[in-house]
């Protein structure tokens, strides 16, 4: 083992803190449903899609997939190398908490979960122009045809 | 994931975000935000710990109750990479010396792998080379290492995105002949330090560093804080 010990984290965190990001003038606010009745989504940046299929390009790509919530066999897209992909290889749950969600819904505590949820790519330009005014609000359509109220967005 | 939170409030859709990252939570002022101080790539914090990872969820979506924002919480939990154990993985001895180390190590590691797969039911091998070819593929990068230009040695496809299906394979594996859910960065740590696979992959992002090779193509090999 080396001597030092590399800390990706905290290189990550740095370079990221000190990198523009897009500016939003106000925050909207929406207050949901009682959670014991709100239907859930996930929407990651882990780039997760179906095997075989052809994912995400490198880099800046904007577009999203789509899961149906039964589907556990995602393959993890994302470019970057500046994570910790063990975790994944080891439990879905820790990116995707597919299962604990439907766990909530059937002990009631969240009304129910969604029947599809969202991968978007994390590596993306500065101004992800595209998500904001293309793919992100062609994704809220769906969330909402599928009657969402809180969308958990998990990031990698 | 700030920039999404924005998009959906605006349509209609409450959000909370789990943040890695404060500083941008800081700067983008999602509508609610709880940041979870764990490795990247892990937001909800510890593998097959349900327990842990419920914690995460009930803390944010505990959120989505107040009646105003932006909110920025904290997690009171946190995952230090000092709480890193090593991961337990042996490693098999030599089988065909003729072979390069790194060959030979990933070729007697593939039932491992299968086991793996079969276990999870899943894997993340195969966006340029199957696990049939992750041998070959450390092969050309062994050849970099030995003088071979990048460009002759014989890649499929993009090299990162060969060296994503090498670790891949070996974080997988990992994870099967490990003893208990991989700390944090502990999968990783595992391939790159001391397995023959990673090293090969370190040596070739060393030699096309100094052969002048595109940026992009040699520093995301491994997280850029490696050499």
């Amino acid at each position: 083992m080396p001597a030092v010990q590399v800390d990706t984290d905290k290189t990550m965190r740095e370079m990221v803190a000190g990198m523009p990001v897009p500016e939003f003038e106000k925050t909207a606010f929406v207050i949901p449903k009682p959670l014991s009745e709100a239907r859930v989504a996930i929407v990651t940046s882990a780039a997760l899609h179906a095997p075989g299929e052809a994912g995400f390009v490198p880099d800046s790509d904007a577009h999203f997939e789509v899961h149906e919530c039964h589907e556990r066999n995602l393959v993890l897209g994302h470019f970057s190398p500046n994570f910790d992909r063990g975790a994944f290889a080891s439990d879905l749950n820790v990116v995707y908490p597919i299962d604990r969600l439907q766990e909530m819904a059937a002990r009631g505590e969240i009304g129910s979960v969604a029947s599809r949820h969202y991968s978007f790519a994390g590596n993306q330009d500065e101004t992800v122009s595209k998500i904001r005014l293309d793919t992100g609000p062609q994704c809220a359509r769906l969330l909402r045809e599928d009657g969402v109220d809180i969308a958990l967005l998990t990031p990698v | 994931m700030s920039t999404l939170a924005h998009v959906f409030e605006e349509a209609g859709i409450s959000t909370v975000v789990l943040a890695s990252i404060r500083a941008v939570a800081e700067k983008m002022r999602p509508p609610r935000t709880l940041y979870c101080e764990f490795p990247l790539g892990r937001p909800l914090g510890k593998p097959n710990d349900a327990a842990f990872q419920q914690g995460v969820l009930n803390a944010a979506l505990a959120l989505c109750e107040r009646d105003s924002g932006p909110i920025l919480e904290d997690h009171p939990q946190k995952i230090a990479m000092s709480d890193a154990e090593p991961l337990a993985c042996p490693l098999p001895p030599r089988f065909d010396p003729k072979l390069p180390p790194a060959v030979d190590e990933a070729r007697a590691l593939r039932d491992a792998y299968d086991r793996a797969v079969s276990a999870s039911g899943r894997t993340s091998v195969g966006r340029v080379v199957s696990a049939d070819a992750v041998p070959d593929a450390l092969e050309s990068f062994v050849k970099i290492s030995e003088g071979t230009p990048w460009n002759e040695a014989g890649f499929p496809g993009n090299p990162i995105e060969v060296a994503h299906d090498i670790r891949s394979y070996y974080e997988e594996l990992a994870v099967e002949l490990a003893d208990g859910p991989p700390g944090p960065w502990a999968a990783e740590r595992w391939f790159y330090d001391t397995t023959e696979g990673g090293k090969a992959i370190l040596a070739a992002r060393r030699s096309m560093k100094e052969a002048k090779a595109p940026f992009p193509l040699w520093f995301y090999l491994s997280p850029g804080p490696r050499s």
